[in-house]
């Protein structure tokens, strides 16, 4: 293949993800993955598409509908000797995993005096507006990032997606690795080359000057937008994606709000007690004296997310919501 | 600090040594708890204990058919599956009482006593925890071709945990070489098993396709017997088993448990004591086989137990910068 063609080779976010996989079991015979409807079917999202063609049912592991069960069987893997990548299918469903991910995985190193050790980690999805209600639609990434022991990674691109979850699977640790549903088809540049990406690194998507806005997941792209229409109003705007919430790269962050003295988070989860806040607190607590505006932040609104489209549609922020919010703090 | 010792031995052994391991390896479980509960009520040890006082046949002869590599989960009673496993006494007593010479560096404690170098995944406070640890070893042995067995044991608690019954049915889809292990002492803490189980416990095993069995928890030959068969068959690649050990909890559900008439009562706890204690069964077959030595053997064990008690007692505890270290690996 011609050089050129390579380093503009553009895969979808899900493409991205099925490559780093496919990466991983080819250097690794330890990887595995597990879940619902992973291998003929290639998850419902079809993500997986084509992987068990190559590693096989052995591999490529359906399971019975008991995520709880299946990630148990995970952390127990993990700790003698393999490397299992679980699949939830819908983020809804980390509530099955919990004690397994919560009570076992994230404290078995710990609790172990160091001894045992779970390099697992778990693959699920978030995201609203995909008209799928109340329990398919919800973004719960920050239960997971209250509890010691776990990593939790948001990738907005196909390119982190797949540095990311590859060294998220080379983790000695457990990994919680959070998929945008309604991004699986999100096309973007990827490397023909391999390259991993390490976990705890901010990146800046747009540098600016006069506001900072803080994004994850599926909101790096309505920050993106934002930005563009604040452009119009000459406001120069930041857009950084920490990618993993934990270990979060609180330096970038801290750094951009001192540069720019405004500071809007914008996550998809939950805003009372959620990612938002913490984001907030750490960009307050460490850039307060150059601050001009307490941060703002921008979640998901307080409901259980609705069926219907109007009703849902404001439930999460949009471009148009944070390019006002942005324009009124700089006003 | 002394070494673990294993339990098994590759060579073989006459039936006589074998006995005498086992009824030690009891008696050490026994006194062992003895002093945990002495430690405990002299103030000396901090948090909870759990004793597996009068459960001891149970760890003793499933361990007894293991190899030193296979797995073992255990559970908050789980002092005794752990020693049963080959833990060292000091290290154990050391963990007990939160410090840095303990099995988990004093960050476990008498619950999540874990150790690689015998195959103890770890004891689990949460019951029913461990179901899915165990399957998943037992998963990871099949895949690797290791030939390890896991033995996943657990109180009849936990058969109130849907998480059992979703890996008892992949384990038994998959062919996983684990044993389930359910030791019935009666009482989930401090109510009848009987108000909280309905139907037939074997039964909801082979309802998976596991083959399941009970047996008298009390006496430590059949529960050998049992466990070598059903670890064989697991060896062999001929699937997973449950085996339902009938047993009792000689002491409250806790050391702090001491008014227990509002759930059993003393006649009944006096009964199981008098002529169900498992080492009293054995010893006294021990006996009858004209096997000598067995108060000397006490008193050697006893010696074990109170150096190893003096060493955790005189060791330090973990530096306070420790807290942070081991979150991550």
């Amino acid at each position: 293949m011609p050089e050129a063609a390579v380093a503009t080779r553009e895969l979808t976010l899900g493409e991205a993800v099925r490559e780093a996989l496919a990466e991983e079991m080819r250097r690794d015979s330890r990887v595995f993955v597990i879940g619902e409807d992973v291998a003929e079917a290639g998850t419902a999202f079809k993500v997986l598409s084509g992987l068990v063609d190559e590693f096989g049912p052995e591999r490529v592991l359906d399971t019975p509908i008991s995520e709880a069960g299946f990630t148990g069987i995970a952390v127990g893997a993990a700790m003698t000797g393999m490397r299992p990548v679980v699949d939830i299918m819908f983020g809804d469903f980390i509530g099955l995993t919990m004690d397994q991910m919560v009570n076992q995985a994230a404290k078995v190193h710990y609790m172990s005096g160091g001894k045992w050790k779970v390099p697992m980690v778990m693959r699920a999805t978030l995201g609203a507006t995909r008209r799928s209600a109340a329990q398919h639609s919800q973004s719960l990434h920050a239960w997971f990032c209250h509890v010691p022991g776990l990593k939790v990674v948001l990738p907005s691109t196909p390119y982190d997606a797949k540095g990311l979850l590859k060294s998220a699977i080379r983790d000695e640790n457990p990994v919680v690795f959070f998929e945008d549903k309604m991004m699986f088809r999100f096309k973007g540049p990827v490397p023909a080359e391999e390259y991993t990406i390490p976990l705890g690194v901010a990146d800046i998507k747009r540098e600016g000057t006069d506001i900072t806005l803080v994004a994850t997941s599926s909101m790096v792209h309505v920050a993106l937008g934002a930005a563009k229409l604040l452009e119009e109003y000459d406001i120069s705007a930041e857009v950084i994606d920490p990618r993993t919430l934990w270990p979060l790269d609180e330096k970038t962050l801290i750094d951009s709000a001192r540069k720019t003295s405004h500071v809007i988070v914008i996550d998809e989860g939950y805003g009372r007690y959620g990612a938002t806040a913490e984001l907030a607190s750490v960009i307050a607590e460490g850039a307060f004296f150059d601050l001009e505006a307490p941060v703002k932040r921008m979640g998901a609104m307080h409901v259980p997310i609705p069926f219907s489209p109007p009703l849902e549609d404001v439930t999460v922020p949009t471009e148009r919501t944070v390019f006002e919010a942005a324009r009124a703090m700089c006003g | 600090m002394s070494t673990a010792i294993h339990p098994t031995k590759s060579e073989p052994t006459s039936q006589t040594e074998q006995w005498l391991r086992m009824y030690r390896r009891m008696l050490m479980i026994r006194l062992f708890e003895e002093h945990v509960n002495d430690l405990y009520t002299r103030a000396l040890m901090p948090g909870l204990a759990h004793l597996y006082s009068g459960e001891e046949a149970i760890a003793v002869g499933i361990c007894e058919a293991l190899r030193p590599d296979d797995y073992i989960t255990s559970t908050h009673r789980g002092h005794g599956h752990c020693v049963a496993k080959g833990a060292a006494l000091d290290r154990m007593f050391a963990e007990l009482l939160g410090k840095e010479a303990g099995y988990c560096k004093g960050k476990g404690g008498s619950m999540h006593i874990a150790d690689p170098d015998t195959g103890n995944l770890g004891a689990n406070a949460i019951v029913g925890g461990s179901a899915g640890i165990a399957t998943g070893a037992a998963f990871a042995a099949k895949r690797l071709g290791n030939g390890r067995v896991c033995i996943c044991f657990f109180g009849e608690g936990a058969l109130g945990q849907g998480v059992l019954y979703e890996v008892m049915n992949m384990a038994a889809l998959w062919k996983l070489p684990v044993v389930y292990v359910c030791e019935n002492n009666l009482y989930n803490e401090y109510t009848h098993y009987n108000d909280t189980t309905a139907g037939d416990i074997l039964t909801r095993a082979r309802g998976f396709g596991l083959e399941a069995e009970s047996v008298d928890g009390q006496d430590v030959r059949a529960v050998n017997a049992a466990a070598q068969k059903l670890i064989e068959r697991a060896r062999a690649g001929q699937g997973p088993s449950f085996l339902l050990a009938n047993t009792y909890r000689f002491m409250g559900h806790h050391v702090g448990d001491v008014s227990r008439d509002y759930y059993r009562s003393k006649q009944e706890e006096a009964g199981w004591k008098t002529e169900r204690d498992p080492l009293k069964l054995f010893g006294g077959f021990l006996g009858e086989q004209g096997i000598a030595g067995l108060d000397e053997m006490q008193a050697e064990v006893n010696a074990e137990i109170e150096k190893a008690v003096q060493f955790a007692l005189a060791a330090p505890y973990p530096a306070v910068d420790k807290v942070d270290q081991d979150i991550y690996a």
